[in-house]
């Protein structure tokens, strides 16, 4: 395995009612979702969550925490009739979580589909926008991480590992590649600290509100490495890392480094590939010190006393990665694992040499870089209101609004993904995992649907008194190779159920 | 670089003959900074358009409920 693995990006949006700060996130959340979905056909009564194999409290350390001591904020699986939750042809899940719309990616198998799939998220966000803006003062979304008053809300990165790796071998290799990977990641931020008490500029969105190594919490006490042992898959053979730590970005490169390095890192400990102790001391307040550093200066000291930039670890992972893969590939990569390589390596030589050249490819330097302008132009420092309204307004998903968005048009970053490619993603489903089952029986029988989730589809077929299920615990089953043609030729869900009970039986 | 009798055309009118060739910055490296400089006028410029006019009251009505 190389960068290629199963995963996916889910991205809890930032709402806003323009002139309302008092509005209810949980109303309006429910809103987008059911404003995007009404426009797509899909009543709240069909396609809902099928909840059965969801344990949000299991721990991958091998024990499950009561419900009895749990934050309510992390009791995720129990059904709240007013909370819209739908799935969608490309095989996502937009629904509302906590206070937030949250579009959670279909599952892929490359960093690129990953990129295209979380910008499809974008515009599904956009298309709800503009459905709400028709009634004034409509709703805003922004695809960032907080508020900077002291909320923050996540991008998660999901990938599906094998069950026999440590899961202390993954903490421990892990834990100081995140304390670097925010230099090539981060999205930037105005405030220092939680509730942004020091004026200043930081690399990362989420760094500040992390405070442990190791937990299952997301909500509050947020780990470094987050515990939940949820897989969706067959659990004995599967673990899915849920990866907290990460910015929600809108630059291509800085998203594809974030999934294809992390992959490779991952395949790495799968492989007992890493024979050297990366071990960084205190790492949580080194996370926090890298991240208040734009220069990338900050100098983090490992265990063996050594002292590096974060560029300089983040070197140390990419020289490990690419030995390892001259050794098992013999320099034959697959062109997902190569762009990586490459990118990674031009990324972190313009961050070394200067992070300010990076400006085309990291959201915090092309961030840093407008906000240095106006400081340069008008005489503005870090408390002042604009450079804080630029920060929100970044991740602005219009069009026309997102500071983002206008400076992409101008053809200020690099792209990776078409525009062609990622309004495909926003109906059809990735080709190549269980996603496309999901998606086309979603597109092809939405009527003859009840609900489903990441691992089943449940059908409503007339004449059958009962639900029937469809489990789909293995995420590389249901691609359109295997389950393409027998889809193609079944004009209804009850040909379907017959073909595919023929077929196993 | 010009040698003496190469200079005579290429020198400016603002040059004083007395005085020593300036050492400027590279042309390459002048015109890159001219671009850059022009370059960032035009983002802000892009963004002065679009940027809520009202900075302060937008950014204490961006108030986000917690997430995971």
């Amino acid at each position: 395995m190389t960068v290629r693995r199963v995963m996916g990006i889910e991205t809890e949006y930032g709402i806003s009612v323009p002139g309302d700060p008092a509005a209810n996130p949980m109303l309006l959340s429910g809103q987008v979702v059911h404003a995007y979905a009404s426009a797509q056909g899909i009543r709240a009564a069909h396609a809902s969550w099928d909840y059965a194999d969801e344990a949000p409290l299991r721990d991958a350390r091998g024990f499950e925490m009561g419900r009895g001591v749990a934050d309510a904020s992390q009791l995720t699986d129990e059904e709240d009739p007013s909370l819209a939750n739908v799935v969608l042809t490309n095989g996502s899940r937009l629904y509302v979580d906590h206070a937030h719309p949250e579009y959670s990616s279909p599952e892929v198998t490359s960093p690129r589909a990953a990129v295209a799939w979380d910008r499809a998220g974008e515009l599904i966000m956009r298309e709800s926008v503009r459905r709400l803006s028709q009634v004034p003062p409509g709703v805003n979304l922004y695809k960032n991480n907080t508020d900077g008053k002291g909320a923050s809300y996540g991008t998660h990165e999901n990938y599906l590992m094998r069950r026999e790796t440590p899961f202390s071998d993954i903490v421990r290799h892990l834990i100081p590649f995140f304390v670097a990977r925010q230099v090539m990641s981060g999205s930037g931020r105005v405030g220092i600290g939680q509730d942004s008490r020091t004026a200043g500029f930081q690399i990362s969105q989420r760094s500040d509100f992390f405070e442990v190594e190791v937990g299952l919490e997301t909500t509050l006490k947020r780990p470094i490495i987050n515990t939940r042992d949820e897989p969706h898959a067959v659990a004995d053979l599967y673990r899915r890392l849920h990866v907290i730590i990460g910015d929600a970005n809108h630059c291509d490169v800085a998203n594809l480094l974030k999934l294809g390095t992390t992959s490779l890192v991952l395949a790495m400990v799968e492989d007992h590939a890493i024979d050297e102790d990366l071990t960084v001391s205190r790492p949580v307040a080194t996370l926090h010190r890298v991240s208040h550093d734009p220069t990338c200066r900050e100098l983090l000291e490992l265990r063996d006393g050594a002292r590096l930039t974060p560029v300089q670890l983040l070197w140390r992972y990419h020289d490990l990665a690419e030995k390892w893969l001259e050794e098992r590939y013999a320099g034959e990569l697959d062109d997902d694992t190569a762009e990586v390589m490459r990118w990674w390596a031009l990324v972190l030589d313009r961050l070394e040499r200067d992070p300010m050249e990076a400006s085309r490819e990291v959201d915090w330097v092309a961030k840093l870089k407008v906000m240095q302008g106006y400081i340069d132009r008008d005489g503005l420092d870090w408390s002042d209101h604009r450079l804080r309204a630029i920060d929100i307004q970044w991740s602005d998903v219009r069009p026309d609004k997102g500071l983002f968005h206008r400076l992409r048009a101008a053809g200020r970053f690099e792209e990776l993904v078409t525009d062609a490619e990622v309004l495909d993603a926003v109906h059809e489903p990735p080709v190549d995992t269980r996603a496309y089952f999901r998606g086309k029986c979603l597109e092809k029988y939405p009527d003859q649907i009840a609900a489903a989730s990441w691992d089943s589809v449940i059908f409503d077929v007339p004449g059958h008194t009962s639900l029937q299920r469809v489990p789909m615990l293995e995420p590389l089953r249901g691609t359109r190779a295997t389950v393409g043609p027998l889809l193609d030729r079944s004009a209804d869900a009850a040909t379907l159920l017959r073909e595919l009970a023929s077929a196993s039986g | 670089m010009p040698s003496q009798e190469q200079s005579r055309p290429q020198r400016r009118d603002d040059a004083p003959d007395e005085a020593p060739e300036p050492t400027p910055a590279s042309p390459e490296a002048s015109a890159r900074k001219e671009n850059l400089d022009s370059d960032i006028d035009s983002v802000l410029d892009e963004i002065d358009g679009v940027l809520e006019s009202n900075a302060e009251e937008f950014v204490r009505g961006f108030v986000q409920k917690g997430g995971q």
